[in-house]
């Protein structure tokens, strides 16, 4: 069957590529950041935001066309999307489902929120944060990025 | 401490082993148990790229009485740091110069990205607000001297939220067995959350108080912080908060026979002088322990 506009399709069904369905309403922009993949890449990707979720709720949505993310890619939007579920589409088919899982080690891709770590300096190194029992620890100067501050701010 | 290259970076990174292990050392060390030719021909790169007088002195004296000997950075104006090297490349360098180094530098977690690129052990002399583990260690081996480091309460007086040396003895105490804390300090200079989270993990019981006079009957240890005027909203309020807690021989009458009074040093109006000729006041022993216990860093790095 042929869904439409009404039927409730928001973006278009791609042949090859991957979707991440179910991300955090308002994430969608920042889990594109974080996979390195904005204007000026020539990525093809598809944006949905706040759109109404068959789990009840709201959520956001990404496709993206002609790339297989890698499983460390899956795990770094973990960070700000722990419930979305990763279709890899062969063939305008779901070919494989990947759950997100929240990644013991983190490098490279939080900022840390404390401005005299030496993460933010011109140093030659990259962040390094672990799970912590209340968010994530920076490897450098102890600083918690906990669960309830918004991480997407320091992605 | 990592076991291919010896550094010592954080108090968080040890166990009580090895702390213990360093303290025996150090009293061995203190009772002039070694020959001077420990370290002979070790070389010790000391780079403090912050003003120091003790920890730098220490570490030098600690060196030297152990045989080796000491390059120093000297001021920072004077080197390539001023031409805008990073600190990464001005540590493969000098790896290739000395068999360890020991760091000061104002930036929070240099230390550890230090020990990334060195190819020596690199011993953590004090990151910006972060770990200061030989002073840590000179703490926890004063405690030592005086008692067990078990079932004590140990107060900690004055800035308790930026204070690195507070936190870092705060995290070592965690690791010995029932040691009640107690903070005393001024509104908005208490333990930060992350801290108090953090020691209410390592299952350590921590108490609030209002006043010295409070907490003072308790105490075994009592861990006095300098206060910077800056902190404080106005003149007035520093000038309040250092008279009503100022440590002085009337207000220690109420304190155990046997409680120590401790300070990292340098103080400025915390302790009255009057409190020195006192058998309670530890704070200037606290600072000559330094270098024992420097000395059983360096020999546990190098040797």
């Amino acid at each position: 069957m042929v869904r439409t506009i009404s039927d409730g399709i928001v973006i278009s069904p791609i042949k090859n590529g991957t979707v991440i369905d179910h991300i955090t309403p308002g994430e969608g922009l920042t889990v594109i950041r974080i996979l390195g993949i904005e204007d000026g890449t020539n990525v093809t990707f598809t944006v949905a935001s706040n759109v109404v979720s068959s789990r009840g709720g709201r959520k956001d949505m990404v496709k993206i066309e002609n790339r297989e993310l890698l499983k460390d890619e899956v795990d770094k939007i973990a960070l700000v999307a722990p419930y979305a579920s990763i279709s890899i589409i062969r063939d305008f088919k779901v070919s494989v489902k990947k759950p997100v899982g929240v990644p013991k080690e983190i490098v490279g891709v939080i900022k840390c929120p404390n401005p005299n770590c030496i993460t933010n300096t011109k140093e030659p190194v990259k962040s390094k944060f672990v799970a912590h029992p209340r968010g994530f620890r920076c490897q450098y100067c102890d600083s918690i990025i906990s669960r309830e501050m918004d991480i997407g701010d320091y992605i | 401490m990592t076991h291919e290259q010896k550094n010592i970076l954080s108090v968080r990174d040890m166990e009580r082993e090895e702390i213990d292990k360093l303290l025996c050392s150090a009293a061995a060390f203190d009772r002039g148990n070694f020959t001077g030719h420990e370290l002979d021909g070790k070389l010790l790169a000391v780079l403090f790229f912050e003003p120091s007088t003790r920890t730098r002195m220490s570490f030098s004296s600690a060196m030297m009485r152990l045989g080796g000997k000491i390059l120093n950075l000297g001021s920072v104006e004077a080197t390539s740091i001023t031409k805008g090297e990073t600190l990464s490349d001005t540590i493969r360098v000098i790896s290739g110069y000395a068999d360890a180094i020991v760091l000061r530098h104002p930036k929070e977690g240099a230390a550890r990205l230090a020990s990334e690129v060195a190819t020596v052990p690199v011993i953590n002399g004090g990151d910006g607000a972060g770990q200061h583990p030989s002073q840590t260690l000179l703490d926890l081996y004063t405690i030592r001297e005086s008692m067990r480091i078990e079932n004590i309460d140990v107060g900690m007086q004055g800035d308790l939220r930026y204070g690195r040396t507070v936190h870092s003895l705060a995290f070592a105490l965690s690791k010995y067995n029932n040691v009640r804390l107690h903070a005393i300090a001024p509104e908005g200079l208490d333990f930060p959350s992350h801290i108090k989270e953090d020691l209410h993990d390592a299952g350590v019981e921590l108490i609030i108080h209002d006043n010295i006079e409070d907490a003072l009957p308790e105490l075994d240890v009592l861990y006095v912080t300098r206060l910077q005027r800056e902190r404080f909203p106005d003149p007035v309020a520093f000038a309040n908060y250092a008279s009503t807690y100022r440590i002085t021989p009337a207000l220690l009458e109420c304190a155990k026979p046997n409680m120590i009074v401790l300070h990292p040093l340098p103080r400025v109006d915390e302790i009255d002088p009057a409190v020195d000729a006192l058998p309670c006041a530890k704070y200037f022993e606290q600072a000559h322990n330094g270098v024992p216990v420097r000395m059983a860093m360096l020999n546990e790095v190098m040797n």
